[in-house]
């Protein structure tokens, strides 16, 4: 019973999702405000109607009613809680779910925070967002059906794949659908602005809270998912430049790029027809994440069910929105005019190229991960492309992106000069290059690309030290302490979301300079060394987890003859799957992470075994954590919230009453 | 051109590939091993773990091989185009139960028919190594002289029995 209220809801949810996408923009167009005042309550209600879905989902899963189909394939009575009801997003169905479920909440925030928008761009953008979770609803409804019965009832579950059996996977998702359909607003604005005609600087200043959450969401997931790889798959890397990560690293790299043209456009008018189309890629870009994840066109580790019938709905969904929305963008984005003129050496000018820069690498990442199906399509035959690609056309990209990201905030809008800019810079300038010259032959192992990466992290936090002694110079107050106090939110955000940059490009180097991996056979007893670090292996044992058995292995980690910790890293054999998982045993650190894992069993209790010593491998995550925290203090800024306090009762009275007429 | 297309038609280009892509098999890779002698094995059978399966024993027939497992999807998807091309008796379809459970696999069959004459265990995946076998279900055509003379990876659909195999299996029979 349950089962079929969430799909009865799911069905109510298509026809308020079409109310929504058809009226209230038929009603701007026509400028009717009683079809306008549907979008509100439509979003609202269509928000309640999938919430009811997906507790039903959660419901069936908590319950174990393995007569769902989806339930069944994707879970286990022996499967904790936790994990059951994580697997609401463990396969295709449940994340089209989860999928359409966070749009509606976004939905429900817009209706919430967009009381100072005019009626006719907040109908607009309801109603975008409404065709969008049509498309999703109708996609659900014909060939994803989560709550499809199977009768009769397995006797038990599939189980949830065990890699997916894992805290990372219980929150890397929702996170990283959060920031895709949170691109879904910013996207919505600019459709609603193209619509209207009305792209300034208010549109701007509208969409940047909104994309910047969205940003930082898409940033924490992505660092999630790296993590949940390395940790998980078993084999020390973060990074695989596989498909699907792609495909949530290209909206990423465009949402990037769509922050700071969005700060352009806010403060100095210019950039307008660039930021739309920045803000229809970034949306698009997670829409073709989406059909490449599920549609089964491109190989990949995430092995998700592919399926042609769904790979053709999503392909015409895409062609849909994407294709309307470029024709659109086509024939409404000339009539807009550029705004403002600008030298080439301004900030506007740096934005613009850091802003190329950061679109050139979207595409780039977008030529590899399509290319083998390019040659594929063409009879070229089969190729696979790999990190080498990436890794040679994406540094010589980000080089001089973070070389400018340095100067950029230091430049005076509209026309700066170069020598006001050297006399300022110099001293940041000559502090990073000697510190990067030098740091790698302290550290003991120079390279030209240990030295580079260590150049730009410095470069950016010395350069944001620069801006922030100017900057304080400049505002009031007696003491320092009062002074940093009056420094705009959004300032520090972008200094501490730069700063996460530097901290994320010293991880990087610093794993990719110094880290140290042995494979080795190990008797019971027996020690190796990495680093400064022994190992001692103590043998395993047979442990029992809720739904899996594993062999558990116990190493004492000293240094210098003083136990460090011990780790316990395992091989569960889950049943129900008859999968094997290595579970690595990780022994974290500001400054290094030690890594064990079991390989094989080889005879009489000797395994083989991975050691890894990664230096400041957690300043990967920790730095996209920072760029996300910096997002989130740009976000508290004075401005918004008093923007929203003070724009309340601005709604035009006449709109007003004519809503109140229509209720 | 008018610039402002310039997304647009970029966009179109990417659309045309992604639909050809969907045509596409990614998985599909040519097999090294077809036109190659067949890699040999001699499995236990499931319903009788005393006797084997071993393709010297199918040697002047034509035969497929078909590597199942109850835990797969597609091979509930491929099942019926077994089912009825094992009862069309154009070709014997010898299984291979890949990484299985016997009373799991056992079930299955009871539940869904059985088209296999005789269904090899292959337990712990060693004859899927050396097949090459990346994916459930996959399907062997092998010839009179256990030649290996077509992969499918993935289900059968009716479509490739009635173009492909049925007239492979015509053609390797009158060889």
């Amino acid at each position: 019973m349950i089962p079929e209220i969430g799909h009865f809801a799911l069905i109510l949810a298509l026809c308020v999702a079409l109310v929504q996408g058809i009226l209230p923009i038929y009603g701007a167009a026509v400028g009717n405000s009683g079809l306008m005042a549907v979008a509100k309550p439509a979003a609202r209600t269509q928000f309640l109607l999938v919430l009811t879905a997906f507790g039903c989902l959660a419901y069936a899963f908590a319950d174990k009613d393995f007569s769902v189909l989806y339930v069944a394939a994707t879970s286990n009575s022996q499967l904790p809680l936790h994990y059951r009801l994580a697997a609401i997003w463990g396969a295709h169905e449940g994340s089209l779910l989860l999928w359409t479920f966070i749009l509606t909440i976004w939905m429900f925030a817009v209706t919430l925070f967009s009381s100072h928008l005019p009626e006719a761009t907040r109908s607009r953008i309801l109603g975008v967002m409404g065709l969008v979770s049509v498309g999703f609803l109708l996609f659900m409804l014909s060939v994803s059906n989560p709550f499809e019965r199977l009768i009769p009832a397995a006797p038990d579950g599939r189980d949830l794949n065990p890699l997916l059996q894992d805290p990372g996977m219980v929150i890397h998702p929702p996170m990283l659908y959060m920031g895709y359909v949170g691109f879904s607003v910013a996207f919505a604005f600019a459709i609603a602005a193209l619509l209207g005609g009305n792209l300034d600087a208010a549109w701007a200043r509208w969409s940047r809270p909104w994309t910047t959450v969205a940003w930082c969401f898409l940033t924490v997931g992505i660092a999630m998912g790296s993590g949940w790889a390395y940790y998980e798959l078993g084999w020390g890397g973060w990074w695989f430049w596989d498909p699907v990560e792609n495909a949530s690293f290209m909206p990423w790299l465009a949402g990037t790029a769509l922050v700071h043209s969005l700060a352009v456009t806010d403060k100095r008018g210019g950039f307008k027809v660039w930021t739309v189309l920045l803000a229809i890629m970034a949306f698009s870009l997670s829409l073709l994440g989406t059909f490449l994840v599920r549609s089964g066109v491109l190989t990949s580790v995430h092995a998700f069910a592919t399926d042609p019938k769904r790979g053709l709905f999503i392909l015409v969904f895409l062609a849909i929105v994407i294709g309307g929305s470029l024709a659109l963008y086509a024939w409404r984005a000339p009539k807009v005019g550029l705004g403002g003129s600008f030298a080439m050496l301004s900030r506007e000018g740096m934005l613009l190229a850091n802003n190329v820069l950061l679109v050139a690498a979207m595409g780039s990442v977008l030529l590899g991960t399509l290319y083998p199906l390019f040659l594929d399509a063409l009879d070229l035959g089969k190729i696979s492309v790999g990190p080498p690609y990436f890794d040679s056309v994406f540094v010589p990209l980000m080089v001089p992106a973070i070389f400018l990201m340095g100067i950029g905030p230091l430049a005076q809008w509209k026309k700066a000069s170069v020598p006001d800019l050297a006399k300022r810079l110099k001293w940041a300038f000559g502090v990073s290059l000697v510190s990067a010259l030098t740091l790698p032959i302290v550290l003991g192992n120079w390279t030209p690309l240990l030295s580079l990466g260590l150049l730009l992290a410095i470069w950016i936090v010395t350069t944001s030290a620069v801006g922030l002694r100017e900057r304080l110079a400049h505002v009031n107050g007696n003491s320092l302490v009062e002074r940093l106090a009056s420094v705009p939110r959004s300032y520090w955000g972008m200094l501490v979301a730069h700063c996460g940059i530097a901290v994320f490009i010293v991880g990087v180097t610093m794993v990719k300079g110094f880290e140290t991996e042995k494979d080795v056979r190990m008797n019971v007893g027996e020690t190796a060394s990495i680093g400064d670090y022994t190992f001692r292996f103590d043998g395993t044992q047979d442990v029992v987890g809720p739904n899996y058995t594993a062999a558990r292995g116990t190493f004492h980690v000293s240094r210098d003859g003083r136990e460090t910790t011990v780790l316990y890293p395992e091989k569960r054999r889950y049943p129900v799957q008859n999968q094997i998982m290595t579970e690595a045993a990780i022994d974290p650190g500001l400054l290094r992470d030690l890594y064990v894992s079991l390989g094989e069993p080889i005879d009489d209790g000797a395994w083989s075994v991975r050691l890894y010593h990664k230096p400041f491998i957690d300043w990967i995550w920790g730095g996209c954590f920072i760029m996300a925290l910096g997002g989130a203090l740009a976000i508290s800024d004075r401005r918004y919230r008093l923007a929203w306090r003070k724009q309340e009762p601005a709604v035009p009275t006449p709109t007003r009453a004519a809503r109140r007429k229509v209720a | 051109m008018n610039r402002f297309l310039l997304p647009l038609s970029i966009f179109v280009v990417v659309v045309g590939f992604l639909g050809i892509g969907l045509t596409l098999n990614p998985r599909e890779i040519p097999s090294p091993l077809v036109g190659k002698a067949i890699p040999d094995f001699s499995q236990p059978q499931l319903y009788d773990r005393a006797k084997v399966l071993s393709p010297a024993d199918l040697k002047g027939k034509v035969w497929l091989l078909n590597f199942w497992a109850s835990w797969c999807n597609g091979c509930k998807t491929e099942h019926p185009v077994l089912m009825e091309l094992a009862k069309s008796g154009e070709v014997p379809i010898y299984g291979m139960d890949y990484k299985d459970q016997q009373d799991e696999a056992m079930t299955w069959l009871r539940r869904w028919g059985n088209p296999y004459p005789i269904v090899g265990v292959d337990e712990a995946g060693r004859v899927g190594i050396n097949f090459g076998v990346y994916g459930v279900p996959e399907t062997y055509v092998i010839d009179k002289q256990g030649v290996i003379r077509y992969k499918q990876i993935g289900p059968l659909t009716p479509d490739t029995v009635a173009k492909k195999i049925i007239p492979l299996v015509k053609q390797l029979e009158s060889e």
